[in-house]
């Protein structure tokens, strides 16, 4: 494959995954490969998409780059120097929910700086205002069962950004909305990074959202032993409204082009869950 | 129902109850008195009998003393169940060594080791905290090692990510999720506390709810015994309502069961 033989790391990419491998060991015994060998960087500024079929180690090639699991084989550089603990770079907005649900909204938004030893007060000031950029400015006081998924997930945004990471990595954020709040989400997402542009590694199955989203769409093969085994630029002009783009000529093509790709991953990722 | 209504319904139950109780320990049916007084006494005399010990002021001590047992029981029993609790749900190779015994202890009847702490601790209050204790000490550790263990994996890993360190892990997640489980079981905790020590105070003391009740029985003053006991509902009642209040005001992040979204 052409791509092994770019193994060394750019100093410039955010994240450098190089012939990174996760295999886990079986109750049973044995072990079983979810992913093999896979090169992947995201440059600085980068916003890429990965899409793939489900269960091909999407999530576990994120967790990679967080750093809260550690790969079989293979090297993991963040903006080139080797990660070999937490990825302190990083912010991670998870799929389930990971609020802290003893906290308000507000206190869920300031506890990432309080963490980094900012005083309390200077915390709930700053998280007020990006409990507000998120459109929550009333509902601060509210604990996150008394809000909507969609809120929820703004809630988690600003925990994750108000700490400025460099890296953001998205494990299907959006996944658990309906069709209108993920369009909503997305056209913040982008809104907010456009602002300062930090590298994104973004998991989605959804192929129309990760091209309305990303300047690159990085498709994977089916698991066991998932790889990558598509690479696209998403040529389209920033800044986007998720809603319109999707109207786009430019759009249109690009979609035809990967899901014929990612069709065929897909049935085989069917054949081999529902054979199994 | 309304609030009015539930009240009306719920008074009317008791009324019924107590005239029931009256009449048939007074009045004889078919020409046979079905409750006899020597049993069961009556309403009234045990009625009189409660006004007594308020009027007279002698109940004021014995209340007391049974407040502060099932106080002492249930701080020191949660104190217990949380550091040990804690303990086990973060060394497991602790929790594994010890699982028998844990289970052993908690299978025994308290009851039998009410003598033993007699005989330890003598005939005051700390026998009885004792009992309460190893009642409260259980129920306490049990829900908050289970609170520390059933964390959500995605909490803990975001709160990883949000860069907390050991210590802000403990005081961030484990110690709400834990107070959150303990805080679920305190109704029953402090139940148990109370049990403790008047169970405690009925085998051997001088003083205490369960004191009042062991002397009256001692001399089938019947009257006395229910007395006791009616002194010692409302007491439970007041307690659990305090316990109520509590848990409202702590445990506002959860949601209702009613208003619990799908």
């Amino acid at each position: 494959m052409a791509a092994s033989a770019t193994a060394k790391p750019i100093p410039a990419s955010a994240v450098a995954l190089s012939g990174v491998s996760i295999a886990f060991r079986l109750t049973g015994g044995g072990s079983y490969t979810a992913v093999e060998r896979t090169t992947l960087t995201v440059a600085d500024g980068e916003f890429v998409a990965i899409v793939g079929p489900t269960g091909c180690g999407k999530s576990t090639l994120l967790n990679i780059a967080a750093g809260l699991i550690a790969p079989s084989s293979g090297r993991v550089d963040i903006f080139g120097t080797a990660l070999t603990t937490l990825n302190r770079q990083a912010g991670y907005l998870f799929q389930a929910d990971a609020l802290f649900p003893w906290k308000t909204a507000l206190d869920n938004v300031a506890i990432g700086l309080e963490t980094a030893g900012v005083l309390s007060s200077e915390a709930r000031a700053r998280a007020q205002t990006w409990v507000a950029r998120v459109g929550l400015s009333s509902f601060g006081d509210r604990y996150p069962h008394m809000l909507s998924g969609g809120q929820r997930k703004r809630v988690g945004l600003a925990q994750v950004l108000i700490r400025d990471p460099k890296i953001l990595l998205m494990d299907e954020p959006f996944g658990p909305l309906d069709a209108q709040t993920r369009q909503i989400m997305g056209n913040l997402l982008l809104d907010l990074w456009s602002a300062d542009r930090k590298a994104v590694l973004f998991v989605t199955h959804d192929l129309e959202e990760a091209i309305a989203l990303s300047d690159r769409v990085v498709i994977m093969s089916a698991g066991p032993a998932a790889r990558v085994i598509g690479d696209w630029k998403v040529p389209l002009a920033r800044p986007r409204d998720i809603g319109e783009i999707k109207l786009d000529h430019a759009f249109h093509e690009l979609h035809r082009d990967i899901w014929h790709m990612l069709k065929a991953e897909v049935i085989k990722g069917y054949a081999l869950t529902e054979g199994a | 129902m309304s609030r009015v209504r539930l009240i009306v319904l719920q008074v009317l139950v008791a009324a019924i109850a107590v005239v029931l109780w009256y009449v048939l320990s007074t009045y004889k049916v078919f020409g046979k008195i079905l409750l006899p007084p020597f049993f069961f006494s009556n309403p009234v005399d045990v009625a009189s009998q409660i006004v007594d010990w308020f009027v007279s002021g002698v109940i004021w001590k014995h209340l007391w003393v049974t407040l502060e047992e099932s106080i002492l029981a249930f701080v020191l029993g949660s104190f217990g169940g949380v550091a040990v609790g804690f303990w086990f749900a973060r060394q497991p190779r602790t929790a594994a060594v010890f699982d028998p015994y844990v289970k052993m202890v908690n299978a025994l009847p308290r009851v039998v080791l009410a003598p033993i702490f007699t005989l330890w601790l003598g005939l005051g209050i700390w026998s009885k905290v004792a009992l309460g204790v190893t009642l409260v000490f259980f129920i306490v550790f049990f829900n908050v090692y289970q609170g520390v263990k059933e964390v959500s994996p995605t909490v803990l890993a975001n709160a990883r990510m949000l860069g907390m360190s050991e210590r802000q892990l403990m005081r961030h997640v484990y110690w709400p999720s834990a107070l959150s489980w303990m805080f679920s079981s305190l109704h029953t905790s402090v139940g148990f506390a109370v049990v403790g020590a008047v169970v405690g105070e009925y085998l051997g003391s001088a003083a205490g709810l369960g004191y009042l009740i062991q002397q009256a029985e001692g001399v089938f003053d019947v009257a006395g015994v229910f007395a006791g006991m009616f002194v010692l509902a409302a007491f439970v009642i007041v307690i659990d309502t305090i316990v109520t209040l509590i848990e409202r005001r702590l445990l506002v992040w959860r949601p209702l069961a009613s208003d619990a979204r799908p």
